[in-house]
C-alpha cells in the first residue's frame, strides 16, 4: 500500500496528522475556513477536548500509521479552556521531544504550536509551514520500517519486501 | 454495527470544491457502512428527514455526517438522530466545510481529504457508546463584572426579572465612563442626568448586591454552578456605619497629592475621597498610597471628625465567596495611551502629537470633563495650561484607531460622533470660537447620527478638513498644528489654543487576566471573544459566561445597553429551567485496574478526583482507587493521558476512539 502510493505518485505529498484542542485551535481552524484562507490540503485534524488529553503514544501511533509529520496545537499557555491542560501538555512535549531525539527520530517532523480561536491566519501559517518542512524532509519510512520489522520478523526472513 | 453516512453539499459551499457524490460512494465501501448518500442541504428539514428515513429503513445504529463544523450543526444532527431512535452520542461529524472545501481550491485534493475525514469519523463512531446527558441543578444568581452602563443595565434587567445579582465594580463607585461624559450624542442630553437615577436604582434594588472597590479573584465551577471568589479591597471604612456625610473627605488635609481619576488628571482629589459627588455607593475610600497616616502613622484627622466612628485603618482586603449560575462580563474600555509606549504594551504611542508634553494637547475624555458642568472648570471651556478660553480648537480623529503601525487596525467607532459632539459643545459655549476637525472618513452610521454630524458642519460651522496631522509644536504660546487637506491638495497650518485627540478605545489592561480567570477567549487586542460573530454575539465559548458592552468591541451607549439587555436575556433563558443538561463527556475510572497512584488527582484542575476505598465483606480495606465526581469533571482528559495504567478514560474521547482515527491514517 505504502510503496504503491510512492510509486504511483510522482510528487511526494506528505501526510500530516494534527491533534488539536476543541476550544482554541479547532475553532481557529474553523475561523480560517469561515474567512476562506487557503492552505495546504495535507493535514488531517483529529479533535480532542484539550491538548492535555494528548498522550505521547498518539504521536508514536500516528507515525506508525503512516504520518510523515505530526502537529500538536492548542490554546496559548494561560488561556486553556480547562485552566491548565496545556501546561501539562507542554511539560509532556519537552520530555517527549528529547525521547524522540534519543530514539533517533528527527524531531523536525513533530511540531507544536499555540493557535487561539481568533488566530485563523496563524493557523494557515502553521499548516503551510509544517507541510513545507515535512515535504522537504521527504517520506518518513525509517520509523515505519523499523516498527514493521519488529512486528513481522518472520516475513523478512522469508524475503518478503516490507 | 450499521453505520449510515450522509454527505452534505451545503448548497455550493462544500459541493464546489468537493465531489460530494464521489465521497458518499467511497464511504459506502468502508467496512461497517450500511448506507451512504449525499444531499444538497443535510441540515434542512428534507435533509434531516432523509437521515431519519434511512435510520428507520436500514436499521442504522450510528450516523456520520459530513457537513460544516461540529460547532455549527452537531446538535441539529444529534437531535434528528435521537428523533429517529438513534442515541445522539452515536453521531459523529466530519468537518468538510470549514476544514476542507472552504480552504482548498483543488477539487481532487478536496475530495481526497474529505474521504479521509469521513473515514476518521466512521472509524471513531464504531467505538462510540450510547450515552445520556448529565443533569445538574442551576443556581439562579448572576454575577455582573463591571459597573459601567453595560453592567448596570444587565444587573437591572436580571434583577427586575426576579433573580439575584452580584455586581462587582473595581472602582469605589459604579457609573463607569458614562458618568464622566458631559453630554451624549446625538441628543445632547446630559449624561449624568440620565445615568445617576439608574445608579441609585441599582443601589436600592433588593435583588442586587453591590460590591464596589472589589475584584474577581478566582472562578471555579461551570455553567449553572460557579463559585466566585471576590476580593473586597480595604476601603479603610466600615461601610455599615458610614452615612456618606462626606466630612472626612472634606477635612482630609492631603489635597494636592493625588490626581483625580474621575477628572482624568485635570484636578486633584484628597487622600480620603469619593470619586464624584453623585457616587454610588456614596462611601469614601482612603488611598493608602498618599495618606499620611499610612506613611507615618500621624494625622488621623478623618477618624477624629467622623461622628459614626466608621474609619478603620486596620481593615484588610477580604475574600468573599459567591455562588452564581451565570456571569456577565462588562469590563468596558480604556483610552489608548497616546504619549509614549507603556511598558509591555502592544501599542505604540503618538509622540509627534505632543500629548503629555504640551498641557493643551488633551484626549477625548479630558475634553468631556472640561465640557462637563461637574468638571474641574464647572463646564466652562478653559484650557488646562492657563485657564483661558481657547479661541481655536483643533480636533484630530483616528488617533490610534485604524493605524496598524501603532498596533490598532480597527475603527473605534464612536470617535467620529463624539468629536462632532465636542466641536458642537464648544461652539455652543464659545460662539466666536473656531473649531477644526481633521478626519480620515466620517463614519456616522446610526439613528440620527449622520444628521448630527451635518448639524455640526452646517449649523454650527465646524470646519472639517479631510487629512492627517503630521506634527504639533508650540510657538509663542500657540500650538502649531501642521497637517494636510487632501481634498484641496495642500498643506494646512493652524495656530490652535487647544488640541483634542480622539484616541482609540482599547480593552481594559487587566481584561486578558480576567479572561484567563474566567477561562474564556480573547482576541489579539484583549477584547473578549464571542462564540459566533453573527448569531451568538453575546455568548462566550464557556457556557454560562456572557459579554456586554465595550469589553467585546468598541461601541457606543445604545449599543452597550442593548448588548447588556441581550446578555441579561441569555441568563434568564438559562434560569428558565431548574435542571441543566450537560454533555456526558467526563472521565471514568476502571476500579479493577486502578492502582491508586492518584497522578490523575494531581493533574486535575477541577478537584474532580475523589479517593474511593474498596472493602471486602468483612469491611477490611482492599485498596484505594480514584473516583470521578462527574459534577465537577469538565472533560479535559488530562487525567486520561497521565494515567500510567490507562484506568481512567474520558468518555467520548476514549483511547480506543482516538486510536481508531489514528489507525485510519494507514489508509490515507
Amino acid at each position: 500500500m505504502l510503496l504503491q502510493r510512492y510509486n504511483m505518485e510522482e510528487k511526494f505529498e506528505p501526510k500530516i496528522a494534527a491533534f488539536v484542542c476543541n476550544w482554541c485551535t479547532y475553532t481557529g481552524a474553523d475561523l480560517a475556513g469561515t474567512s476562506r484562507l487557503k492552505q495546504q490540503p495535507n493535514a488531517r485534524l483529529i479533535r480532542v477536548p484539550c491538548t492535555g488529553r494528548i498522550d505521547p503514544v498518539f504521536i508514536i501511533k500516528a507515525f506508525e500509521s503512516g504520518a510523515d509529520g505530526v502537529l500538536v496545537s492548542g490554546c496559548h499557555p494561560g488561556d486553556c479552556h480547562y485552566n491548565a491542560g496545556n501546561f501539562h501538555a507542554r511539560r509532556r512535549w519537552i520530555m517527549f521531544r528529547e525521547l524522540l531525539e534519543f530514539a533517533g527520530i528527527d524531531s523536525s517532523r513533530l511540531h507544536f504550536s499555540w493557535v487561539s480561536a481568533s488566530e485563523g491566519k496563524k493557523w494557515v501559517d502553521v499548516i503551510d509551514g509544517v507541510t513545507e518542512t515535512v515535504r522537504k524532509k521527504g517520506p518518513f519510512d525509517q520509523y515505519r520500517k523499523m516498527s514493521r520489522k519488529i512486528e513481522l520478523p518472520e516475513l523478512e526472513e522469508e524475503g518478503v519486501e516490507i | 454495527m450499521r453505520i449510515g453516512v450522509f454527505v452534505c453539499h451545503c448548497g455550493e459551499n462544500i459541493g464546489r470544491t468537493v465531489d460530494c457524490h464521489a465521497v458518499a460512494e467511497a464511504c459506502a465501501h468502508f467496512p461497517g457502512v450500511a448506507h451512504s448518500e449525499d444531499y444538497k442541504y443535510m441540515c434542512s428539514d428534507p435533509g434531516q428527514n432523509l437521515i431519519k428515513q434511512a435510520i428507520r429503513e436500514k436499521g442504522l445504529d450510528a450516523v456520520v455526517v459530513g457537513s460544516c463544523s461540529p460547532h455549527m450543526h452537531e446538535k441539529t444532527f444529534r437531535k434528528a438522530c435521537a428523533d429517529a431512535g438513534v442515541n445522539p452520542y452515536m453521531v459523529e461529524i466530519a468537518n468538510l466545510r470549514e476544514h476542507c472545501s472552504w480552504i482548498h481550491d483543488d477539487i481532487k485534493a478536496g475530495t481526497r481529504k474529505s474521504i479521509d475525514l469521513m473515514r476518521f469519523a466512521v472509524e471513531k463512531v464504531k467505538f462510540n457508546v450510547p450515552l445520556s446527558p448529565i443533569r445538574v441543578p442551576v443556581t439562579k444568581r448572576t454575577l455582573v463584572i463591571g459597573g459601567g452602563i453595560s453592567g448596570i443595565q444587565a444587573a437591572l434587567d436580571v434583577a427586575n426579572a426576579g433573580y439575584e445579582v452580584v455586581l462587582v465594580e473595581k472602582e469605589p463607585s459604579i457609573g463607569g465612563h458614562m458618568s464622566q461624559l458631559s453630554e451624549t450624542f446625538p441628543t445632547l442630553d446630559c449624561s449624568q442626568c440620565i445615568l445617576t437615577p439608574r445608579m441609585v436604582e441599582v443601589y436600592q434594588h433588593p435583588k442586587i448586591k453591590l460590591m464596589s472597590y472589589s475584584e474577581v479573584e478566582k472562578v471555579d465551577g461551570f455553567i449553572g454552578n460557579f463559585t466566585v471568589t471576590i476580593r473586597k479591597k480595604a476601603k479603610s471604612i466600615k461601610e455599615e456605619f458610614c452615612t456618606g456625610c462626606g466630612l472626612c473627605a472634606q477635612k482630609c488635609p492631603i489635597k494636592k497629592k493625588a490626581l483625580s481619576e474621575f477628572d482624568e488628571g485635570l484636578s486633584f482629589r484628597s487622600a480620603m475621597y469619593v470619586p464624584f459627588p453623585q457616587a454610588v455607593p456614596n462611601i469614601p475610600v482612603i488611598d493608602r498610597e498618599v495618606c499620611t497616616y499610612f506613611k507615618n502613622g500621624k494625622c488621623a484627622l478623618c477618624k477624629s471628625v467622623c461622628g459614626r466612628d466608621a474609619i478603620d485603618f486596620d481593615q484588610q482586603d477580604r475574600f468573599v465567596k459567591e455562588e452564581v449560575g451565570a456571569i456577565i462580563v462588562a469590563t468596558g474600555y480604556k483610552l489608548y495611551t497616546i504619549d509614549k509606549k507603556p511598558e509591555g504594551s502592544i501599542y505604540k504611542g503618538y509622540g509627534e502629537y505632543g500629548y503629555g508634553k504640551y498641557k493643551d494637547v488633551i484626549d477625548g475624555l479630558q475634553f468631556e470633563r472640561i465640557a462637563s458642568a461637574s468638571g474641574p472648570t464647572s463646564g466652562e471651556i478653559l484650557r488646562p495650561s492657563d485657564n483661558k478660553e481657547p479661541q481655536k480648537i483643533v480636533f484630530i480623529q483616528c488617533v490610534g484607531s485604524r493605524d496598524e503601525s501603532k498596533g490598532i487596525s480597527y475603527c473605534s467607532k464612536i470617535c467620529c460622533m463624539y468629536t462632532a459632539k465636542h466641536a458642537m459643545l464648544y461652539k455652543h459655549k464659545v460662539h466666536h470660537g473656531e473649531a477644526y476637525v481633521f478626519y480620515m472618513d466620517i463614519r456616522s452610521g446610526g439613528k440620527n447620527y449622520e444628521e448630527f454630524v451635518r448639524r455640526a458642519i452646517e449649523e454650527d460651522h465646524v470646519k472639517y478638513i479631510r487629512g492627517r496631522v503630521s506634527k504639533i509644536y508650540e510657538e509663542d504660546g500657540k500650538l502649531i498644528v501642521r497637517g494636510e487637506d487632501t481634498i484641496a491638495g495642500m498643506p494646512v497650518t493652524i495656530d490652535a489654543d487647544l488640541v483634542v485627540l480622539a484616541t482609540a478605545m482599547v480593552p481594559q489592561p487587566e481584561a486578558s487576566v480576567l479572561a484567563q480567570t474566567l477561562g474564556v477567549s480573547y482576541d489579539k487586542y484583549g477584547y473578549f471573544q464571542e462564540v459566533h460573530p453573527k448569531l451568538r454575539p453575546v455568548e462566550t465559548a464557556t457556557g454560562g459566561i456572557f459579554l456586554a458592552g465595550a469589553c467585546h468591541s468598541p461601541r457606543d451607549i445604545p449599543e452597550c445597553v442593548s448588548m447588556a439587555s441581550a446578555a441579561a436575556a441569555k441568563t434568564m433563558v438559562l434560569f428558565g429551567s431548574d435542571m441543566l443538561e450537560r454533555e456526558p463527556v467526563v472521565a471514568e475510572v476502571d476500579p479493577s485496574t486502578c492502582a491508586g497512584c492518584f497522578y490523575c488527582k494531581k493533574v486535575c484542575a477541577y478537584n474532580a478526583i475523589d479517593i474511593n476505598e474498596i472493602r471486602d465483606r468483612k469491611g477490611q480495606l482492599q485498596k484505594v482507587v480514584a473516583h470521578v465526581n462527574s459534577g465537577l469533571c469538565q472533560g479535559c482528559g488530562t487525567c486520561n493521558a497521565t494515567c500510567p495504567s490507562k484506568s481512567i478514560e474520558l468518555i467520548g474521547f476514549r483511547d480506543d476512539q482516538i486510536f481508531a482515527q489514528i489507525n485510519a491514517f494507514a489508509e490515507v
